[in-house]
């Protein structure tokens, strides 16, 4: 037999450090993500546009607001909506690739389901940058919103971080359905909590009964929160349990289904 | 004969070389709700060896093979791939697979697909490299959602070669191409076995296990019903005949040779059934006057019909 003179394979062979995770990976990952046409529209595009819409307004745009005006709240409102937007499109990938058999398909290479995690997490917080660079970047470029130059850097900062919330919402919704249209009834969704979370028309317009629910909602802690250092108001504990309770709610189910799916393959 | 036999001589061929197995089955069982899938299977498949999972649909191939991946659990039995749990293997790109359908993304081309699983390996082969071993090289810039079932199928080819695998493992990997990819794929193939790699893989082409292994498993109802080389099955389920010229035989005499089932004369022509032709042969040559000596084997579809078929309880040469 000519494999006698063969060395045994296992001695000469290593797995791969991190489990697999490399750059190539995530470059691909993020060029994916933006070849769908939705995703872009979704997350780069309406953010902008919602900007333009709302946010360069004759009637209160140059009126002040904290340390600067009402154009700059609605710039920080409109990217995270946008980064939102994006954390969730990138997190809901693996509902796509889970009904394609791609993720079956990776258990036949070195990647390891956590760094198969890792990946889509900075995949989606990838997007998620994009889209406040490029809602400020517009922002900017109109010359409306007026604020300090630091609060420009701390609240587009704020708002990537907490974006994170939402990249653990749609791994959540990406293991937990089961379909290639999952964007669909997320981005719907979205809208109505983004409403519930004051992103689009101040809270204080809403009826008690809804205010006192839109509250306990995933995006009301984090609108006010970034918009805080903009506000010049000290950050209320409430704000934080709220956006930390979600982003536990998120992520606990997210590793919940993951367990389930990595059990089952 | 018997499997186990042919087995162990196996084992003891190898156990010289002290390299583990490429796989090595014990005792493996898996169900799903009230359906046996796989019912007791045990394999051993040495380093550069070519082997061919052969059955009917719901036979176990896929089943067996999904195990040997480390892709499902058995629920009795060990896994050794190289001597380590599935996993271990995989992770050290020492097996890779071709499977059936599924597991592409659409909107990646057909170059980042590659790109991407050559990645996660420590060691690759040059993603130029197995796209043109794979005979996709100019299709590269492809989105795969384009391309055509072949083309995938070709893709899929080319993924499993990126790590340069010891083992290579094919579950029906010509199902859905036309006759000409299928003698491409194969042609593929063979020029890689030709390096020392060890394949398995399974089909229902019969003449693709014929052709392309150098030893055939017989699966039926998740057991191996049989396993050996090409002729070994073939002679298994069927015996060989020998035809001989012999004028003046004694039909009674001759049916009273080992393993002989059925006597027939034809003139001066004797035809000999047997599960151990070449016991009748040495008689017939070297005790009687016989000449113009014939020995013929059946196809192997007869002896996969045989086999196969569920009216065939206890199949010629036993299983296990």
């Amino acid at each position: 037999m000519t494999t006698q003179s063969v060395p045994a394979p296992a001695l000469t062979r290593d797995a791969p450090a991190l489990g697999g995770f490399n750059l190539t990976v995530l470059r691909l990952e993020v060029r994916r993500l933006l070849r769908n046409r939705r995703t872009v529209i979704f997350a780069l595009i309406f953010p902008v546009v919602f900007f333009l819409a709302f946010g360069l307004n004759k009637a209160y745009a140059s009126d002040r607001y904290g340390h600067g005006n009402v154009s700059a709240f609605v710039m920080i409102s409109m990217a995270l909506y946008g980064a939102v937007l994006a954390t969730t499109s990138g997190g809901a990938m693996v509902s796509i690739e889970r009904a394609a058999g791609w993720s079956r398909q990776l258990r036949l290479t070195p990647l390891s389901p956590v760094a198969y995690i890792v990946i889509k997490m900075l995949t989606a917080m990838t997007l998620g940058l994009a889209s406040v660079v490029v809602v400020f970047a517009v922002g900017g470029l109109t010359g409306k919103p007026s604020m300090p130059m630091y609060l420009w850097i701390v609240s587009a900062a704020s708002v990537w971080i907490g974006s994170l919330v939402f990249a653990a919402f749609g791994l959540f919704m990406g293991y937990l359905l089961p379909t290639e249209n999952v964007m669909q009834f997320l981005g719907l969704g979205l809208a109505l909590l983004a409403f519930a979370g004051g992103l689009f028309i101040p809270l204080s317009q809403f009826p008690h009964v809804l205010q006192d629910i839109a509250e306990y909602t995933p995006l009301y802690g984090l609108n006010q929160l970034v918009h805080a250092p903009l506000h010049g108001v000290g950050v209320q504990p409430a704000w934080v349990a709220n956006a930390v309770a979600w982003l536990v709610i998120f992520a606990g189910g997210a590793v919940w289904r993951f367990r389930k799916d990595t059990a089952r393959v | 004969m018997t499997v186990t036999n042919m087995a162990d001589g196996r084992d003891s061929q190898r156990a010289g070389t002290g390299q583990p197995p490429a796989i090595a089955l014990r005792g493996i069982s898996k169900s799903f709700g009230s359906v046996q899938a796989v019912q007791g299977i045990d394999l051993d498949v040495a380093p550069g060896e070519i082997v061919a999972f052969l059955g009917p649909n719901g036979a176990g191939k896929t089943s067996t093979i999904d195990i040997i991946l480390g892709l499902s659990h058995p629920h009795a039995g060990t896994v050794a791939v190289y001597g380590m749990p599935p996993r271990h293997a995989i992770s050290r790109g020492l097996v890779s697979a071709v499977m059936q359908t599924g597991g592409l993304l659409k909107d990646l081309t057909v170059r980042e697909t590659a790109q991407y699983t050559a990645s996660l390996f420590v060691r690759a082969t040059p993603v130029e490299d197995a796209l043109a071993r794979a005979g996709i090289a100019d299709i590269g810039d492809r989105l795969v959602g384009k391309c055509s079932g072949g083309e995938q199928q070709r893709l899929r080819f080319a993924m499993a070669l990126l790590p340069d695998p010891e083992l290579l493992i094919l579950d029906e990997p010509t199902t859905g191409l036309d006759v000409e990819g299928r003698r491409g794929f194969w042609a593929a193939i063979r020029q890689d076995a030709g390096q020392g790699r060890t394949v398995l893989f399974a089909t229902h082409y019969l003449e693709e296990a014929d052709a392309y292994a150098d030893r055939i498993i017989l699966l039926r109802h998740g057991r191996i019903v049989a396993d050996g080389t090409s002729a070994e099955v073939k002679a298994m389920a069927a015996g060989r005949t020998v035809r001989a010229t012999l004028p003046g035989a004694d039909p009674a005499e001759l049916s009273r040779l080992p393993g002989a089932d059925s006597v027939e004369m034809r003139g001066d022509s004797v035809l000999i059934h047997s599960t151990d032709s070449d016991a009748v042969a040495r008689y017939l040559l070297t005790s009687t006057q016989a000449r113009d000596l014939e020995i013929n084997t059946r196809g192997l579809e007869d002896a996969f019909i045989a086999l196969t078929s569920d009216d065939s309880e206890n199949p010629a040469g036993g299983s296990r």
